[in-house]
């Protein structure tokens, strides 16, 4: 099926998310639609999806002005979708949730549940996905449960599929499995709208690429273009994508964690005798799947999370016992992985927002009364050498995007005198530029000497920044290895499978995402 | 599932009522945002509703509708007659009295209006700070009971010299309520105890160990068996601060005060910035490094202290007798008091005297046009639950929605929110109504 969209226009007061978008997707095409955090790629789904209706503009399947008034009616026109966020029950089993909403029925309010079970295992067997018809979506790895999703939309007869961040929680091979059924599905005639921000499987994947920016089409590009090429192209101006750094100088080590075990309230090992030390002046990332114990590993080091044995020690303190606050005054400096419930308070004004972990130190406060002045003084200061783009310090910080948002954090962290740096995910939903910035901020706080220790789930980020990497699975490390370790172990580490062996696997089979970085290698030089 | 996940954490029992709470964050913050035009104009559409209620309950308006279309002109000369009589007597009664025989007397209404407030003021603080701080405390009740019983107690049994007697009363009267919130609040902060059961519950109790003590002899010391105490001594009365028939005393001058403070606190102190913190996000404030549980205690233990002020200054300043009915509903219209003030010092003060005029103002105008002093409960009511649903507000005039972010994306979430804000609010008011049944 064909899919085109004509002027499609969508404003939100006076914000115009979508304006004037033009795109048509040939049957059987993988068509990309690459664009930045906020840059109206979600919109536009939604509005396909009929979850909105077009202020002007319109769709067109197979040439036919359609009119969806809910995304029931996109479903009966053949679009299926596959949101970032699956919309499965954990409970129920992968037959029930393929059927949901659309159960086939023998007899008044009687399941056939003979059918549903048949349906879902033609389309596996047409498609090759290896999925346990009875295994409950909960027990299912992620990229299991996103193949269900898939079947769900096949399911119900989708001639033109939409993928929406569909990488952002897999592992390498995983996004290998997941390149390889939108191969199958393209070569069976099914459109696929794939909308991403990562610049590597554009293009190892699509066949057609759209970039937006600001809500508009900006250019259309192919396979061919380089990742620099669509990365100016997304953003609007010459970027780099890695940021430069000197080598790291460590210098002796000053963190140390052994030992360490965190419970869930329920009892569940979250982190399972987790040890690492650093030295002053290096950046260790810890790369990992999300939910692997990563967010246990940074709270337990602040102290949001009780451990339940093993030691922290920072330059030879034992934190045990500290409170979050006696922590964060011997020097942590500390970036939550999510800044809207973690690290910011929404109503506060910027200046609240930036002394909202020393509110009650010296010079910000006498220990009784807060000196509104000095605060002021202070955040414009430092929001002016982090580059934050404000109105005044007195708005509410909920007035900034997210990449100022994030900013501001760094400011409240980075201008006192820290003695080891936290961050997880400091970069997660930030526009480009923002993420240069993070990252030079993050860099240069290493080369003051500051032990760094980031979590991130992507790898790009890990690469860029790490000058050594432990990869976290089920709760433990499964290894700690250098920074220039290659993408597909650490694909395979993410899996679980020790360093050793992860090289050796590696090395006998590549994947497709692997493949097309080696010809944009081979092709750059010439 | 073997692979640890945040996502389970939701899964967890009691997920349901910690859920429960993050929405009532939501909600107690759109409170907070009402701006004050909306405040105003659901004070007029108060009066409006209320002017059908007077209108309908009015015989002579109800014989000229007999023969309305014979003589429209009848009803609505009556009707603007009556209207008019009632809302002055109503003004006249709250404010200034231009009506009445001696200069004295016309401005009587004012002291008496600023008497009511001086309660409903001090309680209205203690509850403002509990809904900045993302709490809901609805045992104003019972912590202004324990506030008049101490400031009561001390005021009778004690002989003191004049200064010391009164101050003594008036910090037992902190005291016992700071114990009743700390109650509330300790619990909440050591195992997180929803707030808002306990203080109900608190207010029971406090209601059956004021009948209590009221039958005990040591207790009561008048040598009669009525429930009721003996009167406190005057050097611990309030003292009155203008001379002859007025009852204005210097609780008002307490309430002055007290309200500075409570702006000084929330918006200059460290503990009003935890507190807010807490109120706004209290996941941030904790990984900020804010002793939440603490900050928690101490929120109801000054709110609580706050109301027990509010009983104190009461007793020592107007009723002098300890009785099981001491409190009123009082702690109830603190709440709609703090609410219709936006929880804000200021906000709150001007909000005590306004509920504290209709109440004067009500005993003039049933007095003197026959509109039963109820309207002013219909009045309080309506104002807060169109403050509660700003929306509605805004549809019954045509505003645009103030939040400009307000999109489609999300209609089902926010008329949820909506409808919960419209539904504490009416069952605010329906605690306010028993509370009122006295």
């Amino acid at each position: 099926m064909k899919l085109e969209l004509q002027g499609v226009t969508k404003r939100f007061g006076t914000f115009t998310a979508n304006d004037r978008i033009d795109l048509s997707v040939e049957p059987g095409e993988i068509h990309a639609l690459l664009g930045e955090n906020g840059a109206g790629k979600s919109t536009l789904m939604n509005t396909i999806y009929g979850l909105y209706s077009p202020d002007e503009g319109q769709i067109l399947l197979d040439d036919q002005p359609v009119d969806f008034t809910g995304p029931g009616d996109a479903v009966r026109a053949g679009i299926g979708m596959v949101h970032q966020h699956f919309m499965l029950i954990p409970v129920f089993s992968v037959t029930e949730s393929v059927m949901l909403g659309y159960e086939p029925t023998k007899g008044p309010g009687m399941i056939d549940f003979a059918e549903a079970r048949q349906r879902v295992r033609d389309i596996s067997a047409q498609f090759g996905f290896d999925v346990d018809l009875d295994a409950k979506i909960e027990d299912l790895p992620v990229g299991a449960q996103q193949r269900v999703e898939i079947i769900k939309a096949l399911s119900r007869n989708a001639k033109i599929l939409i993928l929406d961040e569909p990488t952002a929680v897999l592992t390498p091979q995983e996004t290998d499995e997941l390149i390889a059924i939108m191969r199958q599905l393209k070569e069976a005639g099914t459109s696929i709208l794939f909308i991403t921000h990562k610049l590597r499987e554009v293009r190892a994947i699509a066949d057609k690429i759209t970039v937006i920016r600001r809500g508009a089409v900006v250019g259309e590009a192919t396979p061919e273009s380089t990742e620099t090429e669509l990365a100016s192209l997304m953003v609007g101006r010459e970027v780099s994508l890695t940021t430069e750094k000197e080598p790291a100088t460590p210098e002796d080590t000053s963190f140390e964690v052994e030992d360490l075990t965190v419970l869930s309230p329920t009892g569940k090992v979250m982190l399972d005798e987790v040890s690492l030390s650093m030295r002053r002046g290096e950046i260790l990332c810890v790369a990992g799947v999300d939910g692997n114990g990563q967010t246990e590993l940074t709270e337990a080091i602040l102290g949001v999370q009780e451990a339940a044995s093993g030691s922290i020690r920072l330059d030879g303190q034992d934190l045990k016992g500290l409170s979050v606050k006696q922590r964060i005054n011997a020097g942590i400096g500390f970036v939550p992985e999510d800044r809207s419930t973690d690290g910011v308070i929404a109503g506060f004004s910027i200046t609240e927002n930036f002394v909202l972990d020393q509110y009650d130190q010296r010079p910000y406060s006498n220990g009784v009364a807060m000196r509104h002045d000095v605060m002021r003084a202070d955040a414009q200061e430092q929001t002016a050498r982090f580059d934050v783009r404000m109105g005044t310090v007195d708005d509410p910080i909920s007035t900034l995007s997210g990449g100022n948002q994030q900013k501001v954090v760094l400011a409240r962290e980075m201008s006192r005198n820290i003695r080891l740096f936290v961050a997880s995910q400091p970069t997660r939903g930030l526009d480009v530029g923002s993420i240069e910035f993070v990252h030079r901020s993050i860099i240069e706080e290493r080369d003051k000497g500051t032990p760094c220790l980031i979590v991130s789930t992507e790898l790009d980020e890990v690469i860029n920044l790490a000058d050594r990497i432990a990869v976290m699975y089920r709760g433990r490390i499964v290894g700690i290895v250098d920074g220039d370790t290659d993408r597909d172990v650490l694909g395979l580490m993410l899996a679980g499978v020790p360093a050793d062996e992860a090289k050796i696997q590696a090395a006998q089979h590549q994947t497709a995402l692997g493949e097309a970085d080696e010809i944009a290698d081979e092709e750059a030089p010439a | 599932m073997s692979q640890p996940s945040p996502e389970n954490s939701t899964a967890e029992p009691g997920g349901a009522l910690k859920e429960a709470e993050g929405r009532l964050h939501l909600a107690l913050r759109e409170l907070g945002r009402t701006s004050w035009v909306i405040t105003l104009l659901s004070i007029f559409v108060a009066l409006v509703i209320g002017a059908v209620l007077i209108l309908a309950t009015n015989s002579d308006v109800r014989e000229t509708l007999g023969y309305f279309f014979a003589r429209p002109s009848d009803f609505f000369v009556t009707s603007f007659e009556v209207l008019r009589d009632a809302y002055s007597a109503l003004f006249r009664g709250a404010v200034y009295d231009w009506n009445a025989a001696s200069p004295e007397r016309s401005i009587r209404p004012i002291t008496e209006t600023m008497v009511n407030a001086v309660p409903l003021i001090l309680a209205g603080l203690g509850i403002a700070i509990a809904f900045r701080s993302g709490m809901l405390n609805i045992g104003g009740q019972g912590q202004i009971i324990l506030g008049a019983t101490f400031g009561g107690f001390i005021g009778y049994s004690l002989q003191l010299p004049m200064g010391a007697h009164v101050t003594l009363a008036v910090l037992g009267g902190l005291l016992g309520g700071a114990i009743w919130g700390g109650i509330a609040g300790v619990l909440k902060a050591k195992t997180g105890a929803n707030e808002v059961i306990v203080t109900i519950m608190l207010n029971n109790i406090a209601l059956l160990l004021i009948a209590w003590l009221l039958r005990q002899q040591w207790f009561v010391q008048t040598g009669s068996t009525q429930p009721i105490s003996a009167p406190v001594h005057e050097s611990a009365q309030l003292f009155g601060l203008l001379p002859g028939s007025f009852r204005l005393h210097a609780g008002i001058l307490i309430a002055v005060a007290a309200t500075f403070l409570v702006w000084w606190l929330m918006e200059r102190s460290t503990l009003g910035f935890e507190f807010r913190a807490i109120g706004e996000n209290p996941d941030a404030a904790r990984t900020a490094g804010i002793n939440v549980a603490k900050a928690t205690a101490l929120v109801l233990i000054i709110g609580g202290g706050l109301c027990g002020l509010a009983g104190a200054a009461h007793l020592l300043g107007t009723e002098y007798r300890l009785t099981g009915g001491v409190a009123g509903s009082l702690g109830f219209d603190a709440i709609t008091v703090a609410l219709l003030g936006r929880s804000k010092p200021l906000g709150t003060f001007l909000a005590g005297l306004l509920f504290g005029g209709l109440q004067s103002g009500g005993v003039l105008m049933q007095a003197q046009t026959g509109a039963s002093v109820d309207i002013v409960l219909v009045l309080q009511s309506v104002i807060v639950l169109l403050i509660a649903a700003p929306p509605l507000v805004r549809t019954i005039f045509f505003l645009p929605s103030t939040d400009g972010t307000e999109k489609k994306k999300n209609p089902r979430r926010r008329r949820l929110r909506d409808s919960e804000a419209e539904q504490a609010a009416s069952e605010d008011k329906a605690e306010t109504t028993q509370g009122a049944g006295r």
